[in-house]
């Protein structure tokens, strides 16, 4: 589990990054944590000649909380978001998700920017900023931009941002209401069989909205709109749960490995998700 | 000191010998990083060698072509079969009387085979080596499973089928089809078969007991240093038996054993993964006797999964009679065991399964019969004992499901039927249907011992509460009990029927008393993280009267240590600790006339007490061991020779049969198929206790290994013989987060037969707590209807056992 030859680059600015994207192009890839893109080129699944380290690049590890949203820096560890109070009160379901993102070795490695941007189908804040409609900041030669989460996953690792662009910062409107982020897992330090993130809204008994996105049952997270309309302005009974279950499974396109075969994963996925609203609706 | 005022409460306690919860010396070093693996071992001008491997499971290799390789910056050379046939090193012997590839001679076997072995100035330059040396294959049907092996006509070993297409006998006999390697049988047939016909209820079952991983936390490697002036070739590696490794690097490579030196430094772990020979040992050598330069290899992770050794890929199929009131009469079990590409099992030799004829377990059964068919797939060799004997997990595991399955059967409670069956304690020494004899037990006892501090009536009333419950719709978790009670055979083993390539398995130890009264003693063992420089000094302490912590134990050097044949089995107490205590008692001899003579009187006339001769009568004279140590070397002693030294080499007189009690509680969620465990309690009974710190320790991780292979530790393959578990990602190894609370307790039955009355406990928790875990998930759902599922219990297996019982709705 050796990687193939590479150069590494460690430049102080986004400019340098750019410059070294845009003179390297395919061959060159940014490194935030490595505790994705590592382990592939260890395994020689991911060949990358020019490996561009972000480590020194300033500007991109802030967490700012304002009055209608949250902007997260992309270099914002897993274990920053658990460590941080603010956070923990503003937006709680960050803080559940990441808990349950591999191991502590693993999360004060692993940054949000990473998460999202690697594009694997088994990471877990995709689906979670999918969940929370969040926004995405790149960066390139053609300047700044923006992508909504939403938006963003186009099939396993292809994602919306262009090669020679850089993910800065995630953005997500200040979460109302109850929430919960269910996953079920083989053990420590695993991708999920199963994980739902859901952020309800209640009012008085019924549920003012919900928004519903899964994680590892598809090549993409999968954010399902009908799952959540399927709540809305229901008591959130039986019936109701019966309903964003059978929309979300409609969404959700699972493929056989280890973890088990088809049916099993869409058995747990309707429990899971099932469990999630339960939760989010307790707490809302 | 002859002022010495200590009572002998506390002279004892500063022996810190047998009995005691001694620290282990060990740790000081391996919690300071300062340990010393084979990894660490770094020589000039050392290289580093390392494999092509095999994409595929079964091919025909056209070509090899190494010239783009050996332009790659920094390596050196490029073996292959070709390279190593003149020196009749292309393949080897294995442990189980077959031979292995040490590089792919024509075609490859399994995924992951070593096809050719790039050596280079350090890794990186041997990684970029491999990829680009080019191998051309032709790819060849692949059999992964073994019944259909049997049926096939693709041919796996050519090299096993004589010109006119006739089989010749294999190491172990006859062999019925091209891909058959052995069959094997103990107990009597005809009379089973009979018992069976007539009885009251027959219970049959068929299990798989899946293919697995001994998973050290370090790999298997080796550093090989050939002297070309002075002829010798040192060797560091893994290795659990440096002796006989030794022996095979002489046989094998026709150097003469005195120029062969092997040392296992500290090694990380075994479980039986470091018993075998691989091919990275012999081309480390191979590449250094060419290179005259130290060369070293070690596996990454992904080899170590799935090539060096894998365990268990038992097909087991069972039958047991009995009364209609639960009294078993007999049993019957038929194996087809996958063997993987070569027959590499580590078994002694005239054992080709093991010990599983020890599979009538605890129980006093009148009439056995066991018959094993080996086969060759397109699967990695090895079969090797993880964490056990020989092949003694398969054998519990089976007879612990035979017992519950028959409980159903009966409609019977699991642990009266056990409890009616159960050898009694006046039957010991007791000999079993299939030809073991049983040295000691009290089995009763445990038993009781445990259900009664679990409360397991209380277990059962809330289970059958659980099941009301969840049959109302008022939970969705159901409640398993498992239970467990084995029986191990280990120690191997007495030299009459145990030697490993004619090897016999005795063990010994070597002490050397020095002069100030501290010694030195030596074993032919070697430590895998077991704790030997902690309780062998302890065994020691209490048979000579010196201090634990003046008693510095070594082994894993074949220059200095005596012959022996490793640690794995449970062997290293059985075996080395009774050499350890025999050769002690030679000392203590010695030592007896010195003090006889230094106070005057008769050797008869002095008794040994805790550190000191004490004339009989007369407690005020008495000579310590350390004023005994330094008079042996300096002080002229008529009749006597200076000096205070003894070697022990001890062929056992039996194997040793611990044994224990374990009960698990587990909550299943049908939903998910998540198991959560609540409780275990581990009873074990090892015979005489020499550290109970360690024993607990060994407990904790046996169990944790055993839950791990219990709930979903598995090596896997597709149809094209791809392994799907080749990186921690997808084979599970337990993490202290998915770890239960384990509660052990004890009892003590020791060894008639051995000098200290110990029985070896590094491998019963895990022989014990595989069905234990097990059967906790089966009996969860007995209720339901369910009588048998296969292992792995993961989350899918145990949802779709919940899914095929209609609970899903
Ligand atoms: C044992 C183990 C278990 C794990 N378990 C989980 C889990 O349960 N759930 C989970 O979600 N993850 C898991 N992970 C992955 C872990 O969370 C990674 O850290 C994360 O996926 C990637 O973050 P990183 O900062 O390490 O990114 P890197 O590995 O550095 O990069 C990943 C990819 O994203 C690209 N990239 C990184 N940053 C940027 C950026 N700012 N702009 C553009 N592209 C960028 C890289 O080029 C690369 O292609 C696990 C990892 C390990 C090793």
């Amino acid at each position: 589990m050796i990687p193939a030859v590479f150069e590494y680059y460690r430049p102080k600015d986004m400019a340098g990054v750019l410059s070294l994207l845009e003179e390297h192009g395919d061959d060159a890839r940014v490194m935030a944590g490595g505790h994705s893109l590592i382990p592939l080129m260890k395994l020689r699944m991911a060949d990358v000649p020019h490996l561009i380290d972000l480590q020194d690049v300033g500007g991109l590890s802030g967490i700012d909380i304002g009055s209608d949203s949250i902007r997260i820096g992309a270099m914002v560890t897993q274990s920053d978001i658990i460590d941080h109070a603010g956070l923990a009160s503003a937006a709680p379901i960050l803080r559940e998700a990441a808990l349950q993102i591999a191991d502590p070795q693993v999360r004060y490695m692993g940054t949000v920017g990473g998460n999202v941007a690697n594009g694997d189908p088994g990471n877990d804040m995709p689906g979670l900023m999918q969940c929370l409609n969040a926004t995405f900041a790149v960066i390139g030669p053609d300047g700044e931009r923006d992508i909504p989460a939403r938006e963003f996953y186009e099939a396993a690792y292809m994602t919306a941002r262009e090669d020679e662009e850089v993910l800065t910062a995630v953005t997500i409107p200040l979460p109302r209401g109850g929430y919960a982020y269910e996953k079920q897992k083989r053990k420590i330090g695993d991708y999920a069989t199963a994980a739902a993130a859901v952020q309800i809204v209640r009012d008085g008994d019924t549920c003012a909205s919900a928004s519903i996105a899964m994680t590892n049952l598809s090549d993409t997270p999968i954010y399902s709109e009908e799952a959540g309309t399927a709540l809305v302005g229901t008591s959130v009974d039986d019936a109701a749960l019966k309903a964003a279950a059978t929309a979300m499974l409609g969404d959700i396109d699972p493929t056989e490995d280890n973890r088990g075969p088809v049916a099993f994963k869409n058995h747990v996925a309707g429990v899971i998700l099932r469990r999630a609203i339960e939760r989010a609706w307790s707490r809302a | 000191m002859k002022d010495d005022v200590t009572s002998r409460e506390e002279r004892v306690e500063n022996l810190k010998g047998m009995g005691c919860s001694r620290k282990r010396v060990e740790d000081a070093r391996f919690t300071q990083g300062k340990g010393n693996y084979v990894d660490d071992v770094k020589l000039d001008g050392m290289l580093f060698g390392d494999f092509v491997r095999s994409p595929y499971a079964h091919a025909r290799i056209t070509s090899i072509d190494t010239a783009a390789a050996l332009k790659v910056p920094g390596v050196l050379a490029v073996l292959t079969a070709a390279d190593l046939e003149p020196l009749g090193l292309h393949w080897m012997p294995t442990l189980a009387g077959d031979k292995q590839m040490v590089l792919a001679d024509g075609k490859v076997l399994f995924q992951g085979q070593e096809v050719a072995f790039v050596v280079a100035e350090d890794r990186y330059a041997a990684a970029d080596g491999i990829e680009a040396v080019d191998v051309v294959y032709e790819e060849l049907p692949v059999l992964v499973n073994p019944f259909e092996a049997l049926n096939s006509d693709v041919v796996l070993r050519e090299d096993l089928v004589a010109e006119d297409g006739s089989l010749p006998d294999g190491a172990h006999g006859p062999r019925k089809h091209h891909n058959h390697i052995f069959t094997w049988e103990a107990g009597d047939k005809a009379p089973t078969e009979e018992v069976i016909a007539n009885a009251d209820i027959v219970a049959e079952e068929e299990m798989y007991y899946h293919r697995t991983h001994p998973c050290p936390l370090e790999t298997c490697g080796s550093v090989a240093s050939m002297d070309k002036v002075n002829g010798k070739l040192t060797l560091w590696g893994t290795f659990q038996a440096p002796h006989a490794i030794r022996t095979i690097v002489s046989l094998i490579s026709g150097l003469e054993e005195h120029n062969i030196r092997v040392i296992s430094p500290d090694i990380g772990g075994g479980f039986g993964n470091k018993v075998g020979a691989y091919p990275g040992y012999v081309c480390s050598v191979v590449a250094s006797i060419v290179t005259g330069k130290p060369v070293k290899w070690i596996e990454d992770r992904m080899d170590n999964l799935m090539t060096t050794a894998f365990a268990r890929d038992y097909w087991m199929k069972g039958r047991i009679s009995a009364t209609k009131e639960g009294k078993i009469t007999g049993l019957h079990c038929h194996v087809t065991a996958d063997h993987g590409g070569f027959d590499a099992c580590a078994d002694p030799t005239k054992f080709p399964a093991g010990f599983m004829n020890i599979c009538t377990g605890s129980y006093d059964i009148p009439t056995a019969f066991l018959e094993v068919d080996g086969v060759y797939t397109n699967k990695a060799p090895g079969g090797v004992s993880y964490r056990c004997s020989f092949r003694v997990t398969e054998a519990v595991y089976f007879i612990e499901r035979m017992i519950e399955v028959l409980a159903i059967k009966l409609n019977m409670d699991a642990a009266e039927l056990r409890r009616i069956n159960f050898i009694r304690k006046d039957q010991f020494p007791y000999t079993a249907a299939l030809g073991w004899e049983y040295d000691s037990g009290d089995y009763h006892t445990a038993w009781d011992k445990a259900l009664k501090t679990v409360d397991y009536d209380g277990l059962r009333a809330e289970q059958a509460q659980r099941v009301e419950d969840f049959k109302a719709g008022k939970t969705r978790k159901l409640m398993g009990i498992g239970l467990s009670f084995f029986t191990e055979i280990v120690g191997a083993g007495p030299v009459k029927n145990c030697d490993i390539l004619g090897l016999g398995m005795f063990d010994s130890c070597e002490i050397r008393i020095h002069p100030t009264g501290s010694a030195i003693a030596r074993l032919g063992t070697i430590s895998q993280g077991q704790g030997h420089a902690t309780t062998f000094a302890q065994i020691l302490a209490s048979e000579i009267g010196l201090p634990a912590d003046s008693i510095t134990i070594e082994e894993g050097d074949t220059d200095t240590a005596p012959y022996g044949l490793g640690t794995y089995g449970s062997r290293s107490t059985p075996v080395a600790g009774a050499a350890t205590a025999m050769a002690g008692r030679k000392i203590r001899a010695k030592a007896q006339m010195i003090a006889a003579y230094l106070l005057e009187v008769h050797d008869d006339d002095v008794t040994f007490d805790v550190d000191r001769f004490v004339v009989k009568g007369a407690p005020e004279r008495f000579k310590t061991m350390k004023e005994i140590a330094f008079a042996a070397y300096n002080q002229a002693i008529p009749g006597l020779e200076p000096g205070l030294e003894a070697v022990s080499y001890y062929d056992p007189p039996n194997m040793t049969y611990p044994f224990g009690a374990y009960v698990c509680v587990m909550d299943i969620d049908v939903d998910t198929g998540v198991p959560e465990i609540r409780r275990f309690y581990a009873l074990d009974d090892c015979g005489t206790r020499i550290n109970p710190m360690i024993i607990e320790g060994q407990v904790h991780g046996g169990l944790t290994e055993a839950l791990a292979v219990a709930l979903g530790q598995e090596i896997a393959y597709d149809d094209m013989g791809n392994c799907k578990t080749g990186t921690l990602m997808d084979f599970f190894l337990p993490t202290a987060w998915e770890v239960p609370n384990y509660e052990t307790d004890y009892t003590v039955t020791p060894s008639p037969h051995h000098p200290i009355g110990a029985k070896g406990v590094g491998e019963s928790p895990h022989v014990g707590g595989v069905p234990c875990f097990s059967n906790a998930v089966q009996d969860a759902f007995r209720a339901f209807g369910n009588t048998h599922t296969n292992m792995p219990h993961d989350h899918w297996r145990i949802w779709k056992t919940a899914n095929e019982l209609g609970l899903h709705g």
